[in-house]
């Protein structure tokens, strides 16, 4: 007997619901949820994605109410950013006590106890889940796009970045040197995106964690100010955005599903500059104000005072904004104008911060509050509970695209001076828009394609969904010189006399 | 000023409006009255299919339209008088022209067989057209599909996609031989029956059969069979949809007849598009060619013209490309299905397993490059356009192919596979 293939997708909705019922009873132990789950996921995609064979797997997305913001969406929705509120406010309710836990997040201390030799808190519960989501719809994701190369090593990628470097080695790190306080472990995730990088207690605990700590601290700037600037401009943002980052992973794997979402009109293109941006020129400022308070602190001091950390800022911002002047003087475009506006901005404000602040307080705010506000508004509701629970409303990138200052700082880059580029394959557009429908970035793909235009975006991730979908053939994400990648759209395509620009 | 007037808001008549909208201040109306803004009829099987909502269809934001200040009508013309250089609506609305730029497409042709005019059967052209397939849609367990063209086959897929048996009735004895060669056409007959879609070649069909309500119930074929379908799919190609100009003095043939400046014979008045027929094309170039890309091309050509900049209508060479289920296409060039061995040579390279295949086509004396065309790997079309403009010979394609090719990074690179096929010619 063969099962239907909606057959499949019952029975693995099923085992997956009862896998989730199963850990929030916190019965007996985690193995059967996670394997209930994953068994769920699993049939659900081989009913969903089998009996086509391999191929775009489009059908039916804007027919299932889960996908096309329906009833289901809408309480996936909630039910997600219900588990963030508490997550992040009240842990108590997932079971994270004072002395021991209960409920579910007790059925992840054998595990914490294993790799880190720790209780279980409901940080570590959330990793467990995140990584393990990433691995089981990484997997799915895999099936889905078997025909596809780039999707396939690109999945491998983050499901090993998230697996090996976000999740095993910062607890196996800590489990060897149980003496050093506190720091952030995981080696990709670098400043901006971690928003604690340079706050005076994680500088401090680095500073006192021995080797271990001193190789964090240095790699963490080498990798902001050297290996990233180097690899974006080879590849594009889309070297960490795609590929790397765990954000960026769990938006590709568990929110592949509503990559259609994301809103393409011109109107949120614009809100979405404004906001990350602004959150860019806030989380620098932020960090300038936090680093100069901590170079008035004892440990500081020692490094440098507070006037050669204002001279270095203000030096470094000006090579920036010279530099980028210099590079760009014959490609005067308003993304330059802007750039250039905000580094002028920064170093007014550093200039502010050093006349107006005292060790306590950074322009009249206090540090500690800076610290906790900063932390609260972009760490956690923003990239948590807005940018994860909404998933299935509003895209699966709604963190990337308008509140990541980390996205900001490559997009910058990527738009400034990167040789990555979608290449559109001359005139071969026929404006279908299935590119603008998926690009999880609400690019309007089409709008370039249609003129025969490369598509050079700040905000692509390079995901290359675009160019999975295009039934003709006529997107290619590429690495080349960057002096041709802006080209002017040719007119009219396909004619004989048809030249670049506007005739 | 009266306004230039375009009937029409397809791909054709919309190039034209935005390109002479960046080069001129005229007042432009458009006159449409299958939707009140342009979309892309490409698409339409994504919609039906579930990929895309029908929002996407829109290549333009509404906005768009009056920003540019490019005014629209939603209204049938069911007349156009050149000597007052008026056009007439079917309200009985008259409108005055400055010029007029006649864009009106195809239509579905309609299946010349008894029975063709019962309930359910119907192309597939017009968003109408799909309006009435989605409404019939939860009433279908099988349907049929005449005519093994590409929007034949588009809608094979969009059925099969929702559930629906499809019988895929093709006359010719290979899918689409009229255009792909022996080895592509029989790549594809496999695919499409590896879907599940009962393809029946050598197929005729002598009528269809309804039931008590005037709906049609059953195919019947010329050797006798009855075969079930609550819908059939009338797929036998487009023509254009010129109908209510027939009995005018305009110029027609099949199209609209045009020179190469796409005027027609009545003053001030040009045909763009699908309607469009060249009374003298280039000899690469067949006389209505309807498809998207000649549509934009002359609709921005044309838009040269009437901004004052007069140019002639002088497409480079041929490109087109399709998609069957889940094979890709792309054709640049000439490449005949069945070459004529004393103008057209052809070599091919074929994927041992795997639906991929790429072909040239030479002039056998001469060895001067005349086409391409490829399953299941994407070609730059940049590449094959400059080497076909330049006069190059199938040698220097082949040594430079390595450039050609544009599927996305890590694909498999069949380049050396294809050298050692292309070195034992
Ligand atoms: C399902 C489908 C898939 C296709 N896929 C492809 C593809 O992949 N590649 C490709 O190259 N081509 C494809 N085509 C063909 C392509 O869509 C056409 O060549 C193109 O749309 C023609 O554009 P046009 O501007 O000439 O006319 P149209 O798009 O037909 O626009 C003409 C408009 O004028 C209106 N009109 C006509 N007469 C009147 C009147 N008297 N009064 C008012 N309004 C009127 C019509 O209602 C219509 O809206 C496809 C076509 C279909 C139907
Ligand atoms: S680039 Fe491809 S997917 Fe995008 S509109 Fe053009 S044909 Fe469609």
């Amino acid at each position: 007997m063969t099962l239907s293939p909606q057959l499949y997708q019952r029975l693995g909705a099923a085992s997956g619901l009862l896998g989730l019922l199963w850990s929030m009873l916190s019965i007996g132990t985690l193995g059967p949820s996670l394997g209930l789950m994953t068994v769920g996921v699993l049939l659900y995609s081989w009913g969903l994605y089998g009996p086509k064979g391999a191929g775009i797997q489009n059908n039916g997305v804007w027919h299932n109410a889960l996908t096309n913001r329906g009833l289901w969406g809408w309480t996936l929705g909630l039910a997600l950013t219900a588990f963030y509120v508490c997550i992040y406010w009240f842990p108590e309710v997932l079971g994270f006590g004072k002395e021991t836990n209960t409920g579910v997040v007790a059925l992840f201390d054998p595990l914490s106890y294993t790799l880190n030799g720790n209780r279980a808190t409901q940080w570590f519960m959330y990793g467990t889940l995140y990584s393990f989501a990433i691995v089981v719809f990484g997997g799915k994701f895999l099936w889905k796009y078997r025909h596809n190369r780039y999707q396939i090593f690109r999945t491998l990628s983050v499901i090993f970045f998230q697996l090996i470097f976000a999740y095993w080695l910062p607890e196996f790190l800590a489990k060897m040197n149980p003496e050093t306080p506190y720091f952030a472990k995981d080696l990709k995730n670098m400043w901006p995106l971690n928003y604690y990088f340079f706050d005076s207690w994680h500088l401090k605990n680095m500073l006192k964690g021995e080797t271990l700590g001193l190789f964090f601290l240095i790699w963490g700037l080498l990798l902001i100010f050297v290996i990233s600037p180097i690899l974006t401009y080879a590849y594009g943002k889309r070297w960490y955005c795609s590929w790397v980052c765990g954000c960026g992973a769990l938006a590709e794997t568990a929110g592949d599903p509503f990559r259609q979402l994301s809103s393409t009109k011109i109107s949120v293109w614009k809100l979405e500059r404004w906001m990350i941006h602004l959150v860019l020129v806030l989380s620098l400022l932020t960090t300038i104000g936090l680093l100069w308070s901590f170079f008035g602190g004892k440990t500081g001091r020692e490094i440098m005072s507070q006037q050669q950390f204002l001279g270095g800022t203000l030096i470094f911002l000006s090579i920036c904004l010279v530099g980028i002047g210099v590079y760009k003087r014959n490609a005067w475009d308003r993304d330059t104008q802007y750039t250039l506006l905000s580094l002028g901005f920064l170093m007014l404000g550093s200039l502010a911060i050093h006349s107006f602040s005292d060790p306590r307080h950074i322009l009249g705010l206090s540090a500690v509050k800076v610290q906790k506000w900063y932390g609260f508004g972009i760490g956690a509701a923003f990239s948590g509970v807005l940018g994860v629970g909404f998933y299935p409303i509003l895209g699966s990138r709604v963190w990337c695209r308008f509140g990541c200052p980390m996205a900001a700082i490559l997009g910058l880059q990527q738009r400034l001076f990167s040789r990555f580029r979608i290449t559109t394959n001359g005139g071969q557009c026929i404006s279908c828009g299935n590119c603008s429908t998926y690009c999880e970035m609400g690019i309007d793909v089409r709008s370039y394609a249609q003129r025969g235009e490369n598509i050079v975006r700040s905000s692509c991730v390079g995901c290359g969904i675009c160019s999975a979908v295009c039934p003709r053939g006529v997107l290619r994400l590429e690495n080349d010189s960057p002096n041709n990648r802006l080209q002017e759209p040719i007119f009219p395509l396909g004619h004989l006399n048809s030249q670049k620009g506007t005739l | 000023m009266d306004p230039v007037i375009i009937i029409g808001n397809g791909i054709a008549g919309i190039s034209c409006a935005r390109q002479l909208r960046k080069r001129s201040d005229v007042p432009i109306c458009i006159v449409s009255e299958e939707s009140p803004y342009f979309f892309a009829r490409t698409a339409l099987m994504y919609v039906y299919m579930g990929h895309m909502p029908k929002r996407d269809l829109y290549p333009y934001e509404k906005s768009f339209w009056k920003k540019n200040r490019l005014d629209r009508i939603q209204e049938r013309v069911v007349e156009i008088r050149p000597e007052e250089k008026t056009i007439v609506f079917q309200s009985g609305k008259t409108q005055t022209y400055s010029r007029l730029v006649l864009a009106l497409g195809s239509k579905a042709r309609s299946l010349p067989l008894p029975g063709s005019d019962l309930q359910g059967v119907r192309g597939l052209y017009h968003w109408q057209d799909l309006e009435a397939l989605e409404a019939h849609t939860p009433k279908l367990k099988q349907a049929s599909i005449i005519g093994g063209g590409l929007i034949g086959v588009e809608l094979a897929e969009m059925l099969h996609s929702r559930g629906i048996e499809v019988d895929f009735w093709v006359r010719e004895s290979s899918f689409w031989n009229t255009v792909l060669p022996p080895e592509e056409s029989a790549i594809i007959n496999r695919h499409i029956e590896s879907h599940g879609i009962r393809l029946h070649l050598n197929a005729q069909v002598q009528a269809l059969q309804g039931d008590d309500e005037g709906a049609v119930s059953h195919v019947l074929t010329a050797d006798g069979k009855e075969v079930p379908a609550q819908w059939v799919g009338a797929t036998i190609g487009v023509e254009p949809n010129i109908e209510f100009l027939k009995q005018s003095s305009l110029e027609t043939d099949r199209g609209i007849l045009v020179n190469p400046y796409l005027e027609t014979n009545w003053p001030d008045v040009y045909a763009i598009g699908d309607c469009a027929q060249q009374k003298n094309p280039p000899s690469h170039r067949r006389p209505i060619e309807a498809v998207w890309y000649t549509g934009r091309m002359m609709g921005e050509t044309l838009a040269l013209t009437l901004a004052g900049k007069k140019e002639a209508y002088r497409p480079g060479p041929w490109f087109n490309s399709a998609k069957f289920f889940d094979i890709e296409y792309q054709i640049y060039g000439q490449l005949s299905a069945q070459a004529d061995p004393k103008n057209e040579s052809q070599i091919f390279w074929q994927h041992p397993s795997a639906a991929k295949l790429i072909r040239w086509s030479f002039h056998p004396e001469t060895r001067l490059f005349l086409g391409v065309n490829s399953l299941g790997i994407r070609l730059r079309h940049e590449y094959f356009h400059n080497h076909l403009l330049a006069g190059s010979t199938i040698d220097q394609v082949i040594s430079g192919m390595q450039a050609a090719y544009f599927d996305p990074e890590f694909y498999p690179n069949y380049h050396p596979s294809i050298l050692k096929t292309l070195n034992s010619y």
